[in-house]
């Protein structure tokens, strides 16, 4: 086991460094002038290079590259172009909101996912199966910006009982588990977790059927336990595919969503990146991109474990 | 009988004190919700930040309107309380200014005394003279080299600014300019005492104090900016109304609505044509206003381009149908008639009438050697979105279709709106343009002042990188008239020859005038007093909040 991990965790080394090559590539690559979001459009040609020297633009890509990985690698992200402030003090509380929202929709979405894929699962075939398979490709199906506008529409335009953006009445940043925050994330986690919700129970509906149909489950059967306890073999079957494709699943929702984050106005990662594209704000986009990216590594070396454990015939 | 009338009148003001003591003791048991509830009024910006608020501000003009104007004053200013005239400058913190008559190089700023910055320093003209090192001169401890950059291209007349005596300032100029007045009006005074006091921009910005209408009171990054009035204004008929205003950065157009519809916000920025209709179903007050922009094509005059020929430019502005154009957006466009606005100072007489006439533009298509068989081939470079731009998109391929009529083959480059900005600080003749084959593109212009309205695009020394001439115009006329207007230091003369370039330029059909946005904004019912400039600032210190 303890080989394992140490293995993944090696595997997970070169994938951060390529991951760092290719945001960092990827937002040079891209059309435009990082200075542009701060300069007039007539800004002469030597004001240009003045502020290219300053915030180090002038050097080769290469060296540049060298340059940031080296001060990623100490926590040190660089300076937004756009504000002014260390890209860290910006990433920081936007990972801490969107993981606010992320946790929502997760634990909203698989825990409709798990209900509705079980009662799918044991109806097989029947009409509860072909209503919850129906819910679940909606979820799948439905753009989820979409749905957004559609809850803002429906709960704070006509019927007024929901805010329709924002963190807090008063504009703040900070989650302080006021009901005010609650009141605000609400609409956000429902638009959140139909995805999960879908994918979920799509897994679990297809997990259950097929394991229902088994030969242990009519083993268990037949030895006389009750469905309860059959439900629990079935459901330490599922469990590992079904956590692998949940912790996916919230680590795209860790992501945070650009378009519900901007839809919302929530003061996430999402927001973060969508404000750092249209401002071409370089030292921003690759810092929030390679925060998001090594979490997202981070959380499948997690699921990995945690599958090794459930499961140990991974491990060999 | 009398003895009757006293008891009465000794009732009535027994009863009186008592109800008045009744009054009282409701109101002490009421407390602070008997108290006057306080009138805040909350904006919804189209930025995705808050501007920079240490001085000169970032975020182009909405920058300029939402924290420049509000938190601190300029030499010259604005004067935005008529809706019904293109906006003017008047005095700000110079009460008066003039030109050198024995050196034209040579400007006398008279300052207004008894301006105090919010923390109650005095404003003198060592805080003019320490602003201009803020922004010129790179071994000054204070040199900020954003604000620098900011104010490069708004002041790029000014050499020296030394002081004369407490309030009165030389302004000392590369080469004579009249345009000066112009110039200093997008240049904002820091406060000096506080930023020794700080000692950095970084410090200054969490207690930023100007000498504006507004006072800071908090910023939360990304989220809004507090301000309350600064009630010992020098300008009395300019000290705000509400109590408090809070500007909330939206860059998204229908969170900015639902933020209204919702009850979240009491103001927004530019809501979207299609949102119009249920925005005033909702009893919210649509205000629009003619101001200094036109959207446009700028033809490339570069080597093989089209549009070097006069009637084929002719052609194009005779082919677009705008009234249509405008239609589609809602009624939120005046189509144009040139590139000022119709009814602006500087729109002189041309005699070339711009209007919707697709048989005279065929015909003008047809004596240049055009047909619907040999078309003339155009690729504009267009965006997706950005500040001014309107509806890019959409409006793009309502004018292609139009040209397309007129024996035109046009297509786009579409490009992301900082990538078009990128383009055009390259010539037509160089980079993209050339690799691209592009020659022509639409980027929205403010036309306020004669150098960003005429100078920077016509002049034949405005070739970028040096200005915004993309297209390569090289006209002697423009040349001379426009040098003249920027040594003329009498306005009227001044307006005069601006005029007469203007009709100079419809009359060549230099550019394919489009339509001018109107700058819509969205206000609920409560939001009253707010008078719409023809300007791309705004004032919001008349606003009041009657619920």
């Amino acid at each position: 086991m303890l080989f394992y991990l140490l293995r993944r965790l090696l595997y997970a080394v070169p994938i951060a460094l390529g991951v760092t090559l290719v945001c960092f590539s990827l937002v040079h690559i891209g059309p435009g002038d990082p200075l542009s979001s701060i300069l007039p459009p007539e800004a002469s040609q030597a004001i240009v290079d003045r502020m290219k020297r300053e915030y180090g633009l002038d050097q080769p890509l290469p060296l540049q590259y060298l340059i940031w990985l080296g001060k990623a690698a100490v926590g040190d992200f660089g300076t937004s172009i756009f504000t002014g402030r260390p890209v860290l003090a910006e990433i920081a509380p936007a990972l801490v909101n969107s993981l606010i929202i992320a946790v929502g929709g997760a634990l909203l979405g698989f825990l409709l996912g798990i209900v509705f894929g079980t009662v799918a699962g044991y109806c097989h075939g029947r009409p509860a199966d072909r209503f919850f398979t129906a819910v679940a490709i909606t979820g799948v199906s439905v753009p989820h910006y979409w749905l957004a506008i559609v809850l803002v529409i429906v709960f704070s335009v006509e019927l007024m009982w929901l805010p329709a953006l924002g963190m807090t009445g008063s504009g703040g940043t900070e989650f302080t588990f006021s009901g005010e925050n609650f009141r605000h994330m609400l609409l956000p986690v429902i638009a959140l977790s139909v995805i999960p919700m879908g994918v979920v129970a799509r897994t679990v509906r297809a997990q259950v059927a097929e394991l229902l149909n088994m030969d242990f489950v009519d083993a268990l059967r037949s030895k006389g336990l009750g469905e309860a306890k059959v439900f629990r073999h079935v459901a330490k079957n599922a469990a590992p595919q079904v956590l692998a494709v949940m912790g996916l699943q919230l680590g795209y929702l860790l992501g945070g969503s650009i378009l519900i984050e901007t839809v919302f106005a929530w003061p996430g990662t999402g927001l973060l990146l969508n404000n750092a594209i249209f401002a071409r704000d370089i030292p921003l986009l690759q810092g929030t991109i390679l925060a998001l990216a090594l979490i997202f590594v981070a959380l499948n070396l997690l699921v990995d474990v945690v599958q090794a454990i459930l499961d140990p015939r991974i491990v060999r | 009988m009398l003895h009757a009338n006293k008891r009465i009148g000794a009732f009535r003001r027994l009863a009186g004190h008592a109800s008045a003591a009744a009054l009282l003791a409701a109101a002490a048991l009421a407390g602070p919700a008997f108290a006057a509830e306080e009138k805040v009024l909350r904006i919804g910006m189209t930025a995705a930040d808050i501007p920079t608020n240490v001085g000169q501000p970032d975020q182009g003009f909405e920058g300029f309107r939402f924290m420049g104007y509000m938190l601190y004053d300029t030499l010259v200013l604005w004067d935005l309380s008529k809706a019904d005239l293109p906006a003017k400058l008047m005095p700000g913190l110079a009460t008066e200014w003039e030109i050198d008559p024995d050196n034209h190089n040579r400007w006398i700023f008279h300052l207004r005394q008894g301006v105090k910055f919010h923390d109650g320093s005095d404003f003198t003209a060592d805080d003019v003279v320490w602003n201009f090192r803020k922004v010129a001169d790179p071994e000054a401890p204070h040199y900020d080299s954003k604000q620098a950059a900011l104010a490069a291209v708004r002041i790029p007349a000014l050499a020296e600014v030394n002081k004369i005596d407490d309030y009165t300032v030389e302004i000392l100029t590369k080469e004579p300019s009249a345009y000066v007045p112009y110039q200093v009006s997008f240049w904002f005074m820091s406060n000096q005492e506080q930023w020794e006091k700080v000692g950095s921009w970084a410090e200054y910005a969490k207690s930023p104090t100007g000498t504006g209408p507004w006072k800071f009171v908090s910023q939360t990054p990304r989220a809004q900016v507090e301000m309350i009035p600064n009630k010992e204004y020098w300008d009395p008929d300019r000290v705000p109304q509400v109590d408090r205003v809070v500007l909330r950065p939206i860059p998204e157009a229908s969170a900015r609505v639902a933020a209204l519809l919702s009850g979240q916000v009491d103001f927004i920025e530019a809501p979207p044509p299609d949102a119009i209709p249920r925005l005033k179903a909702s009893g919210m007050n649509i205000v629009t206003n003619a101001y200094p922009h036109n959207w446009a094509v700028e033809p490339s005059l570069k080597e093989g381009s089209p549009w070097r020929d006069v009637r084929v430019r002719k052609a194009a502005n005779l082919c677009i149908d705008r009234e249509g154009m405008t239609q589609m957006l809602g009624g939120l466009a005046i189509p144009s008639k040139g590139h000022m606005p119709p009814g602006d100072t500087w729109f002189g007489k041309p005699t070339f009438d711009i209007r919707y006439d697709p048989d005279a533009a065929r015909a003008l298509m047809t004596e240049a050697g055009y047909s619907s068989d040999n078309r003339a081939s155009v690729k504009i470079a267009a965006s997706t979105s950005g500040s001014g731009q309107m509806q890019p998109l959409p409006m793009f391929e309502f004018l292609q279709a139009n040209l397309n009529e007129c024996y035109f083959d046009v297509q786009a480059e579409v490009m992301e709106w900082n990538a078009l900005t990128s383009f055009s600080r390259k010539p037509s003749n160089e980079g993209e343009a050339v690799a691209k084959n592009i020659n022509g593109s639409i980027i929205s212009r403010a036309t306020q002042d004669p150098y960003s309205a005429l100078e920077r695009v016509f002049m034949s020394s405005r070739i970028p990188p040096n200005g915004s001439n993309w297209g390569l115009v090289q006209d002697p006329f423009y040349d001379e008239m426009l040098a003249k207007a920027a040594s003329t230091f009498d306005l009227e003369a001044q307006d005069e020859i601006l005029a007469q370039v203007h009709a100079y330029a419809v009359d060549n059909a230099q550019w394919i005038w489009v339509v001018h946005d109107v700058n819509p904004r969205a206000l609920a019912p409560h939001v009253k007093g707010f008078v719409q400039a023809q300007s791309w600032f705004q004032d919001l210190t008349p606003i009041r909040i009657e619920r």
